[in-house]
């Protein structure tokens, strides 16, 4: 039974040691930007803290296991009352919170790093895109570049991007897991997400947050370019795109899914996202943008103000 | 024509049409059944008018392993529909429902029920009382919960059921994007069935304050009264915020009004905040009573007292507090700001230390023991280091920037099933199998428990560690289906696999209660495990009355006491006992219940409006019930007492 056992969480070990350190990295351990850098940094650190508790807590339970099992002792051996030990129990109470400080202080410290400009790019001026989600489509909203696209995303490389997330309907979530962490849009709010690109590449982008039908096909592509590949793409979209009207964006709302499509001009003129006074996420060089865009595009609210 | 076509399935299939007809048989077949044996009058004296607390426990049980099932039967076909890509065997609409109504059976309709029946059946016995304080309320109780299940459970062939996942975020199940009427069954299903759970936290909070045996003061308490109280504290705390929460829900979907919807100034993120104020101490309601059944059990088994009691008891109160401050980690990712997030984040992983606490206590209470290898004790053996594994994930999940990442994928799904599974269902079975020679007399059989512990375990390993390793791999929960290229196939076989080993294990379960009601000896006496607290000290089969004398109890392990060191549990002499009547109420009122709730779902005015009307006449006709209970003689208890071979002194 105890071999058993043992058998069992070798077996779990090897199999998450293999799959962790094998030849296939996993996305979120992959990361290409200093956001999912940290984060990753923080999975791994708390993986192998982690790990050292569980293999301690197992091996406490084995060794009591095979020292006081009944086959292993006398007939008439009596177990001893103890009520128990102070001691013991504020070493059992000491060590866990020092391992909690500890995390905490990681924890606290990644927070801070993940709600800012991306690190390594502070200096710049980051580039803004509108990313909103309909169901069951992205819709990317470039104000600078005055284009627009849908169900796909292009961005240049080693540069910080704001993204202002936000949606057409229920929940959902924006996520790029090599770049970083994911984050709700939400159809009263605008919250705020800081990403950049170290490498320039393709990666996957989805919804994580259940939204209904459609849900499992709501992805979107991100390609990572250089800066002048990418200044080469907005001049391109302005020659051969479309420009995106008010019944078009309507007809793009329409529940169900598209191909990629790409558009000049932004929806933000005639369907403003609805920002207001949220700023939780923004750091303090990028608020005076912030309030630009409130001024110029948050026509639609009113009733938000005193949240 | 048009009044009748809202009560079809909006997305019929071929397997909801079977088991359309297979429920219509299985009804058809009870019926008869009990009609062909007469038993109508003894179902109606005996269990639909009781107001006996082991007998209300035990039909607890059974709705709890029936939802079981169900919930099992949703688990094996989504992880059958995701062992390979693009496969067609549910369509996504029905994976959504499957998803959703998995998650609620689980939760409310089996979980809940199953630690609801060891409050039932356990309380009473261990404080040396009769009864719980309100023996009545306690039926309602029973009766309302399980009306909320039935109308619940009756979303899937009647109107369709809910599909917007168990925690229900609006807007996604508001009218706009919810047009069946499964997400009305969910408000007022829930609704119905949480009304009578308040009412069981309100009556064991009672039943344990004022009913105790003599000597036994609180912190005398056996370890599992201890974790119900604390339990039943939390229930009535969190219950009423769930109870507004759905009530805002309903209204939003049936009376247009705007607390949740998109636009009008309905907050989305209110209804997310409001469900974890609820949601996140609802799971602390599970997994206490089930940290006091392996207390119970480790103890028995180590053949040792618990260690650190005091500390023990501490951890659960400091558990129950931190239960309400940590429920925005179930959105870190809603942009709340790295402030927020960051006290969130410390609140959460504080948990971790006196959960740490509770894992060492076991750990020391086998220390020095003469630990026995039966059944409950392995699953509780298997719980710890299983148990830690999910907890440590847990504060993994705890830090909230790295939870952007492990948010809404496989990876919380296997966090949170690895600390229910082996938390709370491990301690459901581990308690079933050790009290059930208390409850039927006789024991299941050992050999195929081990078996299933084995096979449940293994099952469990093998269909949730893949989900942790895919979750970092990018895969996102609630997907009902995935490409070939996202490479995401193998580990989700290799979960299915786990699934039907699990599945396989609770067949095998079913399997032992057939064999051992058949084949084991009835000759166990009253004490089969040599435990240890108050439940034990009384017969098996108990009596109505539990105690003919009531106990008087010294310290925490009363009983073993009596064995050991010659402590008198039982001094005096047979009184007549006072006992509540049966009353039909209940049960009737709760049938009201039903049809109100179901012309709610459809809006069917004229009938919510006569059926309200006829809960208040039975609240108004209980008002002015004059009812004072009725006395057991001596002559009969001694009677009793003797058939049950003897009384004990």
């Amino acid at each position: 039974m105890r071999i058993k056992m043992k058998l069992m969480y070798l077996t779990i070990v090897c199999t998450i040691a293999t799959v962790l350190a094998g030849c296939e990295p996993l996305l979120v351990l992959d990361p290409k930007g200093p956001q999912a850098k940290t984060q990753a940094d923080d999975i791994m650190l708390s993986i192998w803290l982690m790990s050292a508790i569980v293999i301690v807590v197992l091996a406490i339970l084995i060794f009591v296991l095979i020292k006081y099992r009944a086959s292993n002792q006398s007939e008439d051996y009596e177990p001893p009352h103890i009520e128990g030990s102070p001691l013991v129990e504020a070493i059992c109470i000491g060590i866990p919170i020092i391992i909690v400080i500890f995390l905490s202080i990681v924890s606290v410290e990644s927070n801070y790093k993940v709600e800012a400009t991306p690190a390594g790019y502070e200096d710049q001026e980051p580039i803004v895109i509108y990313a909103s989600s309909s169901n069951w489509k992205w819709h990317f909203s470039y104000p600078e570049q005055d284009i627009e696209t849908v169900n796909y995303l292009y961005i240049p490389a080693n540069r910080a991007i704001e993204f202002k997330l936000y949606s057409y309907g229920p929940i959902t979530s924006f996520w790029i897991p090599q770049l970083g962490g994911q984050k709700y849009a939400m159809s009263d709010m605008v919250t705020t997400l800081h990403l950049a690109a170290d490498a320039e590449g393709e990666f996957m982008g989805r919804n994580a947050n259940f939204s209904g039908a459609g849900f499992a096909e709501n992805t979107f592509e991100v390609t990572s370019m250089s800066q002048a590949d990418f200044d080469e793409w907005v001049d391109e979209v302005h020659e051969t795109a479309d420009p995106l009207t008010d019944e078009k964006f309507e007809e793009l709302l329409e529940p169900g899914h598209l191909g990629r499509s790409t558009y000049t001009g932004t929806h933000l003129e005639f369907s403003p996202a609805p920002e207001h006074d949220h700023g939780s996420t923004d750091s303090e060089v990028e608020e005076p943008k912030q309030e630009d865009h409130t001024d110029h595009e948050s026509g639609k609210q009113t009733n938000h103000d005193n949240h | 024509m048009d009044f009748f076509n809202r009560f079809a399935v909006p997305h019929p299939s071929f397997l909801i049409y079977g088991a359309m007809v297979s429920i219509a048989i299985a009804m058809i077949a009870v019926v008869v059944g009990i009609t062909y044996f007469k038993k109508w009058g003894y179902l109606w004296r005996e269990w639909l008018t009781t107001v006996d607390h082991k007998r209300i426990g035990i039909m607890y049980l059974i709705v709890a392993l029936l939802m079981l099932f169900r919930g099992g039967v949703d688990a094996i076909m989504m992880r059958y529909q995701l062992s390979m890509p693009d496969n067609t065997f549910l369509d996504s609409q029905h994976y959504n429902e499957v998803f959703t109504t998995h998650g609620i059976v689980m939760i409310l309709f089996m979980a809940m029920p199953f630690i609801t029946f060891f409050f039932n059946y356990l309380i009473p016995l261990q404080i040396g009382a009769r009864d719980v304080a309100f023996p009545r309320l306690n039926a309602l109780s029973f009766w309302l919960f399980f009306m909320g299940a039935m109308l619940f459970n009756m979303s899937f062939v009647v109107g369709g059921s809910p599909d917007s996942g168990w925690t229900s975020y609006f807007p996604l199940a508001g009218n706009e994007f919810s047009t069946s009427v499964g997400t009305n069954y969910y408000m007022i299903a829930i609704q119905i069935a949480g009304m009578g759970t308040l009412m069981t936290g309100i009556n064991f909070i009672t039943t344990i304050l004022k009913m105790r045996a003599p000597g036994m003061k609180l912190m005398k308490m056996p370890m599992f009264t201890w974790s119900a109280f604390i339990a039943n504290v939390i229930v009535v705390f969190a219950f009423p915020v769930l109870t507004v929460l759905l009530a805002m829900g309903t209204m939003d979907r049936l009376f247009g009004t705007n607390f949740f919807t998109t636009d009008n100034g309905g907050m989305d993120m209110l209804w997310a905040n409001l469900f974890w104020v609820w949601g996140h101490p609802e799971v602390y309601i599970l997994i206490l009573p089930a940290f006091g059944l392996y207390s119970e059990i480790i103890s028995t088994f180590a053949r040792r007292n618990l260690y650190g009691y005091k500390s023990m008891v501490a951890s659960m109160v400091v558990i129950s507090i931190f239960s309400f401050l940590v429920w925005a980690h179930h959105f870190f990712t809603m942009g709340q700001g790295p402030l927020t997030n960051s006290i969130f984040s410390i609140t959460t992983m504080a948990i971790a230390v006196p959960t740490g606490v509770k894992i060492f206590n076991w750990l020391f209470t086998l220390w020095k023991g003469k630990i026995v290898f039966t059944t409950p004790m392995l699953y509780s053996i298997l719980f710890i280091p299983l148990f830690t594994l999910g907890g440590v994930t847990g504060v993994m999940l705890a830090m909230s920037a790295a939870d952007y990442q492990y948010h809404n994928t496989m990876f919380l799904v296997a966090h949170f099933h690895n600390v229910i599974i082996p938390g709370v269902v491990y301690a459901m079975i581990a308690g079933l199998t050790f009290y059930w020679p208390k409850m039927f007399g006789f024991m299941l059989n050992e050999k195929l428990g081990k078996w299933t512990a084995w096979l449940l375990s293994v099952g469990f390993v093998l269909a949730f560690i893949p989900m942790y390793i895919t979750g970092l791999d990018g895969q996102a929960r609630r997907m009902y289906t995935y490409s070939e290229s996202t490479g995401f196939s193998t580990l989700n076989m290799v979960s299915f696999i786990g699934a039907a080993i699990m599945a396989v294990a609770f067949a095998l379960l079913v399997y032992n209660i057939y064999y051992s009601i058949r084949y084991a000896s009835r000759d166990i006496g009253s004490d089969p495990w040599d435990a240890r607290s108050l439940e034990w000290a009384t017969h098996t089969p108990v009596p109505e009355y539990n105690f003919a004398i009531i106990p008087e109890v010294a310290s925490t392990e009363a009983f073993w006491d009596s064995k050991k060191k010659g402590h008198e549990l039982f001094k005096g002499k047979i009184e007549k006992i006072h006992m509540p009547n049966n009353s039909p109420l209940p049960f009737i009122m709760s049938c009201i219940f039903f049809v109100f709730g179901f012309s709610m779902v459809f809006s069917i005015w004229p009938v919510a409006i006569i059926a309200l009307i006829g809960i208040l006449a039975c609240l108004t006709y209980r008002s002015f019930e004059k009812d004072h209970g009725r006395y057991i003689s001596v002559e009969e208890i001694e009677e009793t007492e003797a058939k049950l071979r003897g009384a004990k002194k």
